[in-house]
């Protein structure tokens, strides 16, 4: 027995089964997340109920629950149709149920307002479609395509008054530059441009005109449904986002559907506050902010730890600056927000706001939240990291090398950039990993300083200068706190949830193995394999 | 290139290179070597033995200003490389580690091909001629005698040569920049007998073109490929001379002790 704790058998089993957990643990965390992410977006099968007070009730079943004390059974059903009931779920008890029927022709719309829709098709108003179809179904189906043809038209209209506007929001801006400059001086500029911008106006409003006419026109073409109940309910094909019958539908098709959604949800705008549509704009705010970050943080942090390792003179001062760069790596990051927003936001941003555009002033251009100001703040955030790991790896070349190095006559300098910065640069991608998946994950210092619910436009743009850094972004941390606590309908949103979640991991899974296989590329240039 | 050596040669002849006088170094408060006076001959091989921690490899970084990188080293004395004191401060310190060169005990290849650990020297220096490299290549790979292994893979990476090979690599990265010393600490302490055998015949080869000051914890090897030994004990010089007369008929007797095996 004694042998058997002397082997240290047991120990090696301790080490073994802690391993194990953390393995299940981090696996667990990625099946929850998936299982209840990837089933969201399935078309499940439309259930009718009849009840025993001769109501009815149409809709998916969400959760089986068992009562432990009386051991009846509850089901709860998305009944959808939020602007009739009231609200998506309810709960209905098992015994009170007469009946159950999956009816072929039950309709799942998906709306742009009020959510998904619960019910049957009745007939199709198609003024001015020519629809070739004769049953109900089909017919929505082609009047759809026409009015998504229609929808398209009116894009290029949307196009060129955002052009206009932002034109003569210039004009405007310069108007008011010539104004505080001096009135008398420029006023010939003054009433050139005024004229200008007149025109442009003018060609704006009847651009606007013809738009709303047409959307006008396209809101007539409507369809009518019934709800469970028999209540009509007309509904405008614009509205409508997605059509199905997930009753009769095979299962291919329900795949199609599926990766539909998925398209949807990486593509699109989000709508209703955020708990249905895409996340396009988060994710693409997510990746530029990382990216943005990477090039601040890495070059100042592997400067920084050049100078630290390589040239500052081994003392009292360069151990109590390393000593603030590690404790740096552990400030709460919402004291970074704090900082950025005091700083960066208001100093800096402030500033840059008086000198070079004060004709917009009191509306801020840069003294507000911002891309720019969120990558910088997480740029300090993570420097510490960058610094850190360039640190060690530069440490751990050995002493050879560089004596090597200068032995022929390289100068210091020479030694580092032909010789320590190449074999360092693994350490380096490690540091730079590990900065990016922490700045992926961190949402409360962005609260801070530029992340918003809902970004009217992206920081990228078609118009001039393209990037526009000065731009509130979104951002999946910050969607997955705002759908999941701040929306209106939480239990609606709760798939959201997951599914922003898995994406968020996603990303910073996709970052850091790509960041890694570039370092094991590297590792294998710069690595001994003799022996 | 081969007139110049010629004549360096006919000049100097069997004239010091490199002499030492009353040179003394101080790590912070450890006196590690103690008025050493010595002059190390052209085209000879000159060889240090002692025992561990005796200065030898110290005095060896003292030639070349590698004991700079030591913050707490403070040398006193004057060590002359054909005539010009190598301790002044305004000395090239980048220029005299062109003319002498060192190859050190655990072989130091850098992560880049065979081709460009020969050329680095040079580029550093800011040759980048394309045909001037390709000959500077071929000429040291073929004075390192490794030529013949490597010459079919000069663009893999030096990091995969075995110890010896990469050994004879860095003697002959070290040739490439055309120096007038090489010098070598400890250059085979890591290898095995063949490949040890392999770098004396190179150092024989070699001395007629560079001066070669080795040191060596292996007497056999010093009493095999050096010309002039110089024996070290606690930082201090305590016997030089031409190494038969070291090894058969020293004048000191901790010399004998120590050659005998004695101590050390």
């Amino acid at each position: 027995m004694k042998l058997f704790w002397k082997t240290g058998e047991p120990f090696v089993l301790a080490t073994g089964a802690s391993l194990a957990i953390i393995l299940v643990m981090s696996l667990a965390l990625v099946g929850v997340v998936m299982t209840n992410g990837l089933g969201y977006f399935w078309p499940r099968s439309l259930v009718k109920f009849e009840l025993k007070d001769g109501s009815s009730a149409l809709g998916q079943i969400t959760q089986l629950e068992k009562n432990p004390i009386s051991g009846i059974s509850r089901i709860q059903m998305k009944v959808a149709n939020r602007d009739i009931l009231g609200q998506d779920f309810r709960w209905i008890d098992e015994k009170e149920i007469t009946s159950r029927t999956v009816p072929a022709d039950a309709i799942l719309l998906e709306r742009r307002e009020h959510g998904d829709f619960f019910g049957f098709l009745t007939g199709v108003t198609a003024e001015g479609l020519v629809l070739s179809a004769t049953a109900p179904y089909e017919k929505l189906q082609q009047a759809m395509q026409q009015v998504s043809k229609k929808i398209d038209a009116t894009r290029t209209i949307k196009q060129q008054m955002s052009k206009l506007n932002n034109r003569s929001e210039d004009l405007r801006l310069k108007l008011q530059k010539l104004e505080y400059t001096g009135k008398e001086k420029n006023a010939a500029a003054i009433t050139e441009l005024t004229a200008e911008r007149e025109k442009e106006l003018t060609e704006f409003n009847a651009l606007n005109e013809q738009a709303t006419a047409t959307q006008a026109d396209i809101a007539k073409i409507t369809a009518q449904f019934s709800d469970v109940t028999g209540a009509v309910k007309d509904i405008a094909l614009v509205d409508i986002v997605t059509l199905q019958r997930p009753n009769s539908m095979s299962f291919f098709a329900k795949c199609g559907a599926y990766l539909e959604r998925v398209r949807e949800l990486l593509l699109d705008d989000p709508r209703e506050s955020n708990t249905e549509g895409g996340l396009f704009p988060a994710i693409f705010g997510t990746v530029m902010m990382v990216l943005l970050m990477s090039v601040f943080s890495l070059p100042f942090g592997v400067v920084a730890a050049i100078y630290l390792r390589e040239y500052a003179r081994d003392g009292l001062m360069t151990r109590m600056v390393r000593i603030a760069v590690n404790n740096l790596a552990g400030v709460p990051s919402i004291v970074y927000g704090v900082f950025g927003l005091g700083f960066f936001v208001y100093g800096v941003g402030g500033s840059i706001d008086r000198l070079f555009f004060p004709e917009r002033l009191p509306t801020p251009t840069f003294g507000t939240g911002g891309i720019l100001w969120s990558s910088l703040t997480l740029a300090l955030l993570t420097v510490p990291v960058v610094i850190v790991a360039t640190e060690e790896s530069l440490a751990s070349i050995p002493k050879g090398i560089r004596e090597g190095s200068l032995a022929l006559g390289a100068t210091k300098f020479q030694t580092l950039t032909r010789i320590l910065l190449p074999m360092a640069t693994p350490g380096i991608m490690t540091g730079l990993i590990l900065s990016m998946a922490r700045a992926a994950g961190e949402v409360a210092p962005l609260m801070i300083v530029g992340v918003v619910k809902l970004a009217p436009t992206l920081p990228f743009d078609m118009n001039f200068p393209f990037f526009h850094m000065d731009r509130k972004f979104m951002h999946l941390g910050f969607h997955i706190y705002d759908v999941g606590f701040q929306s209106p309908n939480v239990e609606a949103a709760k798939p959201m949830v997951y599914v922003t979640t898995m994406l968020l991991l996603a990303i910073v899974i996709v970052a850091s193995s790509t960041a890694i296989h570039l370092r094991n590329r590297m590792r294998g240039k710069y690595t001994s394999s003799t022996f | 290139m081969e007139l110049n050596l010629t004549q360096t040669q006919e000049q100097s002849g069997n004239t010091s290179i490199l002499s030492v006088s009353d040179l003394n170094l101080h790590y912070g408060s450890a006196h590690a070597l103690k008025n050493i006076n010595l002059d190390m001959a052209c085209n000879q091989v000159t060889a240090f033995i002692g025992p561990s921690g005796c200065g030898k490899s110290t005095l060896l970084r003292c030639f070349n200003r590698m004991n700079d990188l030591v913050e707490s080293a403070r040398i006193d004395g004057s060590i002359r490389f054909n005539g010009a004191e190598v301790n002044e401060p305004s000395t090239d310190v980048i220029a005299l580690r062109r003319r002498i060169g060192m190859v050190f005990q655990q072989s130091n290849p850098f992560p880049k091909s065979i081709y460009e650990n020969i050329v680095y020297g040079l580029r550093i220096a800011g040759v980048n001629d394309k045909a001037t490299l390709d000959e500077a290549v071929e000429r040291s790979l073929k004075s390192a005698a490794i030529w013949n292994e490597v010459k079919d893979r000069l663009n893999d990476s030096a990091l995969g040569l075995s110890g010896g090979q990469a050994q004879r690599i860095c003697i002959a990265r070290a040739i490439a920049v055309n120096p007038e010393i090489i010098l070598m600490d400890e250059p085979c302490s890591a290898l095995d007998p063949i490949s040890t055998l392999k770098i004396e015949e190179l150092i024989e080869e070699l001395k007629s073109k560079y001066t070669i000051v080795i040191v060596t914890h292996n007497m056999q090897q010093a009493a095999r490929v050096s010309d002039v030994t110089a024996f070290f004990y606690l930082g201090e010089l305590i016997e030089a001379g031409g190494t038969r007369k070291i090894f058969t008929n020293p004048e000191k007797k901790q010399t004998e002790d120590y050659i005998t095996g004695r101590f050390g």
